[in-house]
C-alpha cells in the first residue's frame, strides 16, 4: 500500500504523533497464538444445547404440532412452542421505530421460508437435541410459495407476510421510496440517446470463520449474562427485552473478538430464545449455528434487481437519470427497508446529474430473509451504474475514464436528494487512477479539481 | 478458441455511517493510578481492529503513547451505549466519541500538573511521551505517572472525561426524497484486468489496481489489511458468491465451503493499493469509513474488463463460467 501525500496536501496537518503510524495491534498476538478468547470459548457446568426444528417447506400452514416423543427423548430437558415466547412477533428496527412487527420467533401457525424455526429442543448433548428435533412431529398444509419479485409484485401472487397485507414494504412514502429532482422525462426528450438496462444479483453469504451463536448463563439473581459475538450489544439487548418482555437492567450481554461480522450479525436471532431457554431451566445454555445454518439459514446479502434508463449527450453529459431498484427481503423485513431506503439516498451515483427519478422497493419473497451485509443498498447499485457507465461511453464513443471524469461531482454540486456535495475526491482518485494504470485521459482531466474555483 | 485479455474500471463513493444518522456511540475516558488510561466503550471488534484504533485515538488526543492506553470494550454492564458496528460507522462515530472524552480528560491532567509545577495549565503541553512540560522550559516538567498519582492520592480528582457523538436523524421528504443520508463519503477507483478463456468460460483476475480515499488513514497497515480483504471480498462477489445459484430458483444452495464457492489463494489478483487523505470535516482526525466501500468497485470493473475481453456482457451476478458461455454462444448465433 502506498499513500500517496501530494492530494489534498493543502487541507491537511501531517503534524500527528500516535495517529497515521502503523503501530502493530495489541491483539494480533493473541490470534495468532490462538490465545484471544471467543464467545464459545465461555464453558459452564451443565450447560443445555440448543437446536431449531424448521420447515421443510416455503410457505406452508402449521395445522398441528406434536412434540410428546420429542420430549421423552433422553437427555431432553426443555422444548419450546411459540406459545412460550412472550412477545414472539417482533421485528428488529421497531427500535428505529421502523416497524409493523412482522416476524415471529418460533412459528406460529404458518411457516413463510424454508429453514424457518418452528420449534426449539433443549437437551444435555448436542446429539440427543439433534435427535429430538427430528422427532418433532409437525403437519403442514403446503401453500403456494412465490420467489421471484416481479411475480411477487403482482395482482394475485401469494401474500408472503400477512403482517404487511401485501408483498412490499409501505413506506411513509408510499409503495417505495422516492426521490424526484428536476425534469427526468424532459431530459430523455432532450438527450442524444437514451439507454435502459436492467442488473440483477443474486444472494450472497457473509461466509464468517466463527458461525453466529451465544451463551447464556443465569447469574442466580434473575440476571442473565449473554456471551455473544453480535455485532451491536445494546442494539441486541433492547431487542431481547422486546421479545421476552424482561427489563433490560436484567440482561448483561457481553461480547469480545468477533471472528467475522460482515453485517450477517445484527439480526438478533440466537440470543432471545437461548436467554428464554436459560431462564425456563435455570441452567446454561449454547445456541451456536452449524455451518449449514450460517450458509442457508442466517441472513444473506439480499439479491436485488435495479433497472437504469439514462439520457445522454453525445459529448458526454448525463442528462437525465431514472433508477427503479427491488430488494428481495425474502419473508421478513430485518434490515431490507433499510437497504432499499440506503439506495434511494445513494443513487444516481458519485455523478452530477441535473433530472433524476428514483424508485426503491422492498419485496417479499418465500426466502431465507435477507438483511445487513457489507455496503448492503449501495453494493449491488453500484455494480449496476458502474457497468452502464460503461456501456454508456461505448454508446457515444468514449473513453470509460474520461466520461466519468465530465460527469464526476465536485464540492457545491447539488445532489438528487438535494444536499450539496462536500468533500468530493473521485476526480483525483480517477487521476490516480490513469496514472497507477497507466491508462491516459487527455491532460483538461488531469488538470481537473473536486475543489470549487475561487472558493 | 483462445484466451482473451481485458481491462475495466468502475468509480465509486459510500456513505459513513447509518444511513440518515440517528446513531448515537459513547465513551469515557480514565486514568487509573499507574499512569495508563482505560477507553471503555460497549462497541465490538469485528476482527477488524476497532479497539487498536481507539487506543491511538486516545493516546493522540491525550498525548501519551499508545501503548498507555487499554480499551475495555462490548460490555453492556461497564460499557456506555453504542448503536454497534456496522454501516463503515465503527471509527468514525466511537472516534469521535472518545476524541471528546479524551479532552476533557486531558484537561483534568493538565489541571492537575499545573497545581504540581505551581504554573497556568495553558501554559502546559504534552510531549507525546508521558510528560507534561512547560512551553518554552521544558526543563521544568511531570511525568503523567506523577500526576496521576497527585490526583488520586493528594488531590482528590479524578482524570476522566465523557464523549458522545450523534448524527441527528434525518427524515426523507416523502415526494422528492429531500435527505441527509450522510455527513461525509470515502471513494474510490478500480482498475482490474482480467483473461477470459472463451472455452470454458473462466476467469482470471490478472491485477486490481484500487485507489482509495479514505479521509486520513488512522494506522496505515491496518488500512492496509482491511483494503485488501475488501478487494479480495470484491472480486469473489463478482466472480464466485451465491447462497442461491439460480436465484430466484432455491435450489442448489451450498451448505459447506465445499460447495459454496470462494477464490482460493490462488485465485487472487496481484493487488495494490494507494490511499488518498481528503480529511473529512467531522470525522476523527479527519478518517471516514472505508469498511464496506472497499469491496464494491472491483465487481463492476471485472465486470467491464469480461466485456473488454470478449465482447459479451454478463449483467447478472456472479459472472460464472456458464453464464459467460452461454452469452458467448448467443453472441455468435446472432
Amino acid at each position: 500500500m502506498e499513500l500517496r501525500k501530494s492530494y489534498f496536501a493543502d487541507v491537511r496537518k501531517d503534524d500527528l504523533h500516535e495517529i497515521g503510524q502503523p503501530r502493530p495491534r495489541s491483539d494480533s498476538p493473541g490470534h495468532v497464538t490462538g490465545k484471544t478468547a471467543f464467545f464459545a470459548d465461555r464453558n459452564f457446568p451443565g450447560t443445555l444445547h440448543l437446536k431449531m426444528v424448521r420447515s421443510p417447506h416455503h410457505h406452508a400452514r402449521i395445522r398441528s404440532i406434536d412434540t410428546s416423543e420429542a420430549e421423552r427423548h433422553p437427555g431432553v430437558v426443555k422444548v419450546l412452542t411459540a406459545k412460550d415466547v412472550p412477545h414472539n412477533v417482533y421485528t428488529i428496527l421497531i427500535l428505529i421505530q421502523i416497524g409493523p412487527e412482522d416476524e415471529t420467533v418460533l412459528a406460529d401457525g404458518k411457516v413463510r421460508w424454508k429453514g424457518e424455526p418452528v420449534v426449539a429442543v433443549l437437551a444435555e448433548t448436542e446429539r440427543a437435541a439433534q435427535e429430538a428435533a427430528a422427532k418433532v412431529k409437525i403437519d403442514y398444509e403446503v401453500l403456494p410459495a412465490v420467489f421471484d419479485m416481479e411475480e411477487a409484485l403482482k395482482p394475485g401472487a401469494p401474500l408472503v407476510n400477512e403482517y404487511h397485507g401485501q408483498n412490499y414494504y409501505l413506506y411513509d412514502s408510499g409503495e417505495c421510496r422516492k426521490v424526484r429532482f428536476g425534469d427526468v422525462e424532459a431530459g430523455f426528450a432532450s438527450a442524444d440517446h437514451v439507454l435502459e438496462q436492467s442488473y440483477q444479483s443474486s444472494p450472497i453469504e457473509h461466509a464468517p470463520t466463527e458461525t453466529t451463536g451465544c451463551v447464556v448463563a443465569p447469574e442466580g439473581n434473575d440476571r442473565f449474562t449473554c456471551y455473544t459475538n453480535t455485532q451491536a450489544m445494546f442494539f441486541t439487548l433492547d431487542n431481547a427485552s422486546i421479545i421476552l418482555q424482561m427489563p433490560g437492567n436484567k440482561l448483561h450481554f457481553v461480547g469480545g473478538t468477533v471472528g467475522g461480522g460482515f453485517g450477517g450479525k445484527v439480526d438478533v436471532i440466537v440470543e432471545p430464545i437461548a436467554i428464554l431457554g436459560a431462564k425456563l431451566t435455570g441452567r446454561p445454555v449454547s445456541f451456536i449455528y452449524s455451518r449449514e445454518e450460517e450458509m442457508q439459514i442466517s441472513s444473506p446479502r439480499a439479491a436485488e434487481k435495479v433497472v437504469i434508463k439514462d439520457g445522454v449527450m453525445k459529448d458526454g453529459r448525463i442528462v437525465a437519470r431514472k433508477v427503479t431498484g427491488y430488494t428481495d427481503a425474502g419473508a421478513y423485513s430485518r434490515h431490507s427497508p433499510y437497504g432499499a431506503q440506503k439506495g434511494a439516498g445513494h443513487y444516481p451515483g458519485p455523478y452530477t446529474i441535473p433530472n433524476v427519478w428514483i424508485d426503491t422497493y422492498c419485496v417479499y419473497t418465500n426466502r431465507t430473509p435477507s438483511s445487513a451485509m457489507r455496503g448492503f443498498g449501495v453494493t449491488i447499485g453500484d455494480f449496476a451504474l458502474e457497468v452502464q457507465m460503461d456501456k454508456l461511453a461505448r454508446l457515444i464513443g468514449m473513453d470509460p475514464l474520461e466520461f466519468r471524469f465530465i460527469n464526476a461531482y465536485r464540492d457545491g454540486d447539488m445532489k438528487a436528494h438535494r444536499q450539496p456535495t462536500e468533500g468530493a475526491a473521485l476526480i483525483e482518485c480517477m487521476q490516480e487512477a490513469s496514472r497507477a494504470a497507466n491508462w491516459p485521459v487527455a491532460e483538461k482531466f488531469m488538470a481537473m479539481s473536486s475543489y470549487v474555483k475561487g472558493a | 478458441m483462445a484466451i482473451r485479455r481485458g481491462r475495466g474500471v468502475a468509480a465509486i463513493n459510500y456513505p459513513t455511517g447509518m444511513n440518515l444518522g440517528g446513531d448515537p456511540t459513547q465513551a469515557l475516558v480514565h486514568s487509573t493510578p499507574t499512569g495508563n488510561f482505560m477507553v471503555t466503550l460497549s462497541s465490538v471488534d469485528l476482527g477488524q481492529g476497532m479497539k487498536q484504533i481507539m487506543a491511538q485515538i486516545c493516546a493522540e488526543t491525550i498525548g501519551v503513547p499508545t501503548d498507555r492506553v487499554v480499551v475495555d470494550t462490548a460490555d453492556t454492564d461497564t460499557g456506555p451505549h453504542c448503536m454497534g458496528t456496522f454501516a463503515s460507522r465503527g471509527t468514525h462515530r466511537a472516534g469521535n466519541a472518545v476524541i471528546q472524552a479524551a479532552k476533557e480528560a486531558r484537561q483534568v491532567m493538565l489541571e492537575v500538573a499545573a497545581e504540581e509545577l505551581e504554573v497556568n495549565a495553558s501554559d502546559l503541553e504534552t510531549d507525546g511521551q508521558g510528560n507534561i512540560l512547560v512551553k518554552g522550559a521544558p526543563q521544568k516538567s511531570i511525568s503523567i505517572f506523577d500526576v496521576a498519582l497527585s490526583a488520586h492520592f493528594k488531590r482528590g480528582r479524578s482524570i476522566s472525561g465523557r464523549g458522545m457523538f450523534l448524527i441527528p436523524r434525518s427524515y426523507p421528504e416523502k415526494e422528492t426524497g429531500a435527505m441527509k443520508p450522510s455527513t461525509c463519503y470515502a471513494h474510490a477507483c478500480t482498475v482490474a484486468e482480467v483473461e477470459v478463456d472463451d472455452e470454458t468460460g473462466e476467469v482470471t483476475v490478472l491485477t486490481v489496481k484500487n485507489i482509495f480515499e479514505i479521509g486520513r488513514a488512522l494506522n496505515p497497515k491496518m488500512v492496509e489489511q482491511q483494503l485488501v480483504g475488501g478487494s479480495w471480498m470484491g472480486i469473489s462477489h463478482a466472480l464466485y458468491e451465491t447462497t442461491e445459484p439460480y436465484y430466484p430458483n432455491r435450489d442448489h444452495g451450498g451448505t459447506d465451503f465445499n460447495q459454496y464457492l470462494m477464490p482460493g489463494p490462488g485465485d487472487l489478483a496481484q493487488t495494490e493499493i494507494i490511499v488518498l487523505e481528503r480529511p473529512s470535516a467531522d470525522g476523527p482526525y479527519g478518517a471516514k469509513g472505508p469498511g464496506e466501500m472497499c469491496a464494491n468497485p472491483q465487481i463492476p470493473a471485472v465486470a467491464n474488463a469480461v466485456f473488454d475481453a470478449v465482447g459479451v456482457r454478463i449483467d447478472t451476478l456472479p459472472i460464472t463460467p456458464e453464464r459467460i458461455l452461454r452469452a458467448l454462444k448467443a453472441h455468435a448465433a446472432n
